[in-house]
């Protein structure tokens, strides 16, 4: 959560202004995730599923209904939809709460798998919304960009709400209901014993999960100003799970650290890719790479994400959160218990 | 009559798209069974073997020997796939190993983007593909009756392989039981690349049939190949071969059928239809249609 506050001091110029606004957003959706797979161990690659219902949702319920002519122009005008005009405040929490009951509907038929066929239904999710998505003109203007979004997001609001979801995901992490998911996440067989519901918490840590990401898809719609299908779909996914991966899913910091990172070496690796292809054309690097590079920040993510795998399987963080506690052992003198974190993503016994 | 013809129509594209989905299942699993590691990279051997089609079907190679080098050259795939980014994430998690296949996915078709091209490139087929001739009013595919007949010798031979070999024995105690099969002295490693390398094998004959229907390769090619693997064998069940064969074709007729009974409107919606379906499966069935042998309780 500090480590937050610290960025927001970052804010200079406008273009840093932007990544950094995209980058809170992003901590958003990544601590959305950590809410559901850190605690239960379970890989799901729904989210995007849920970023884009709120996404919607939260365009349908912002825009007036000559905003909406433009924007969605198959909408029928006697739809009750249509005169829907709420304050951005509204149409946000309404997106959330949206994105979470269709989380919670899903989650009752899925809380009841297990590892990988539970995420393969994650996938199959994120494939049907998808595509529903694209089919479904009235309400989403088929494959082609929304455009003309009002733009309600900016630096302060994406902090703000990226902050109440990190306090949340804390919050429900070490609420009794996060420790029983994270108990049967350790040893189902022993949870069940002591009286864990392992799919009731699972559902719970779902349908929240689920609201996070259409909160961010609400906010993340009114700061590009526009939506499509297209671009929250599989790249994004890979690139919300690699955030997690990276900073460490066991644990919030980690989800925000990994954010973090990934945001800003993003932005990195895009500038390298620009000087690389500019050099190319006028000095002689074109002879040593005659191929013009694209893609390239994926492939370092993914290089990236295989060797922390490889080395660290819990992640940068290795689980463990940055409390309080932390900084009072920077103090000299002061004795101060950290809490260990169990591995999150599970070691086999 | 009609109604007749469009049943046997119905029947042979279902039996071959089945035989097909069959095999995409097959090799998925057989990697899941061992290793409890779903494969998303499995979609790339499907792409790498495309771009083997497009590479020497450039040569002036007659198509079998192509067909056949691109097969190889999958199979070769899968095996410097398990070795250089499966082996050192064997013993973690589940999910480590998942995301690790995810990663590797994503960095192929990356690379693939990078090197050859994002645009979809059409390697050379034989006619055959594209041929059909009718039988009292009926119109086959020849590229069907192949289908069908590729997808049944597929499964003769890897039943037989895995039934009558001893590298067949050891992949089965494997999947069984791994920890046990090792203590017998069955060479891990051995076992571990025979499983990659009958996936690859999968993955190229899928590769053969999969662009052949649609005529192009691409680099996200193998997508729709890997999410179909997925869902059959989850459908079918996660832990049989039977399964994931059983799996391939129920998705094959259901595929079918929703492709030629539903209602033109809503015919857009096939894919979501189709994945409400298998979720609802799913629901009421969370371990797949054949229950693997020894079943955790599920609550």
């Amino acid at each position: 959560m500090l480590l937050i506050a610290l960025f927001t001091v970052y804010r200079g110029n406008v273009v840093f202004d932007r990544v950094v606004t995209v980058m809170f957003i992003n901590v958003l959706l990544s601590v959305g995730l950590q809410i559901f797979m850190g605690n239960s161990g379970l890989g799901s690659f729904g989210q995007y599923a849920f970023v884009t219902i709120g996404a919607y949702a939260s365009i349908w319920f912002s825009l007036t209904p000559q905003q909406k002519a433009l924007a969605l122009p198959d909408m029928p005008k006697d739809w009750w939809l249509y005169g829907q005009h709420q304050p951005f405040l509204v149409a946000t929490l309404f997106a959330a709460a949206l994105a979470a009951v269709c989380g919670g509907l899903i989650g009752v038929a899925l809380v009841r798998l297990r590892g990988a066929p539970f995420t393969i239904a994650t996938f199959a999710l994120l494939i049907v919304v998808n595509r529903v998505a694209l089919q479904w003109v009235e309400l989403t203007r088929g494959s082609r960009t929304v455009l003309g979004i009002p733009k309600f997001t900016d630096l302060a609001t994406a902090f703000t709400w990226a902050a109440i979801v990190v306090v949340i995901a804390f919050a429900f992490k070490e609420s009794t209901v996060g420790l029983k998911l994270r108990a049967s996440r350790e040893d189902e067989a022993a949870a069940a014993s002591i009286g864990v519901n392992a799919a009731l918490t699972r559902w719970i840590a779902w349908t929240l999960s689920a609201g996070a990401a259409g909160l961010g898809g609400a906010l993340w719609a009114h700061f590009i100003q526009q939506y499509s299908p297209h671009n929250f779909y599989l790249r994004e996914t890979f690139l919300i799970v690699a955030m997690l991966i990276i900073g460490g899913a066991g644990s919030v910091t980690g989800a925000v650290v990994g954010a973090v990172l990934v945001a800003l070496g993003q932005e990195q690796l895009r500038q390298l890719e620009n000087w690389i292809n500019a050099e190319r054309m006028s000095s002689g690097l074109g002879t040593l790479i005659p191929f013009e590079v694209r893609g390239f920040a994926d492939i370092v993510l993914a290089l990236a994400i295989i060797l922390v795998l490889i080395r660290w399987p819990t992640g940068i963080t290795r689980g463990r959160e940055i409390t309080f506690d932390s900084f009072r052992r920077l103090w000299p003198g002061k004795a101060v218990r950290s809490r260990g974190e169990i591995d999150p993503v599970r070691e086999p016994s | 009559m009609d109604a007749i013809n469009d049943g046997i129509q119905y029947l042979i594209s279902s039996l071959s798209l089945g035989g097909l989905y069959a095999l995409m299942a097959l090799g998925l699993v057989i990697v899941y069974g061992i290793l409890r590691l779903v494969n998303f990279a499995y979609g790339e051997l499907v792409m790498i073997g495309g771009y083997g089609l497009l590479l020497f079907g450039d040569s002036p190679l007659p198509w079998i020997m192509v067909a056949l080098l691109s097969v190889i050259v999958a199979v070769i795939a899968g095996v410097l796939m398990e070795r250089i980014a499966f082996r050192p994430v064997r013993d973690s998690s589940p999910t480590t190993m998942l995301i690790t296949s995810f990663a590797l996915s994503t960095l192929l078709q990356s690379v693939a983007l990078l090197t050859v091209s994002p645009r979809p490139r059409a390697p050379r087929l034989p006619s055959i593909f594209v041929e059909s001739f009718t039988i009292g009013g009926l119109q086959i595919k020849i590229v069907d009756l192949i289908g069908i007949i590729i997808g049944v010798l597929a499964l003769v031979a890897l039943t037989v392989f895995l039934r009558r070999t001893v590298i067949g024995l050891a992949l089965r105690a494997a999947a069984d039981d791994f920890t046990m099969t090792r203590l017998l002295g069955v060479p891990a490693n051995r076992v571990i690349a025979a499983a990659f390398a009958i996936s690859g094998l999968m993955a190229g004959i899928v590769a053969l049939f999969w662009i052949g229907r649609t005529g192009q390769t691409y680099p996200t090619v193998g997508l729709q190949p890997v999410l179909i693997a997925f869902i059959a064998s989850v459908v079918g069940g996660m832990e049989s071969l039977r399964g994931a064969v059983l799996g391939g074709y129920v998705l094959g007729f259901l595929t079918m059928g929703l492709q030629t009974w539903l209602p033109q409107g809503v015919n857009n919606y096939r894919d979501a239809v189709m994945f409400g379906i298998v979720i609802v499966v799913l629901l009421l069935r969370p371990q797949g249609l054949i229950r693997p042998a020894y079943s955790r309780e599920v609550r």
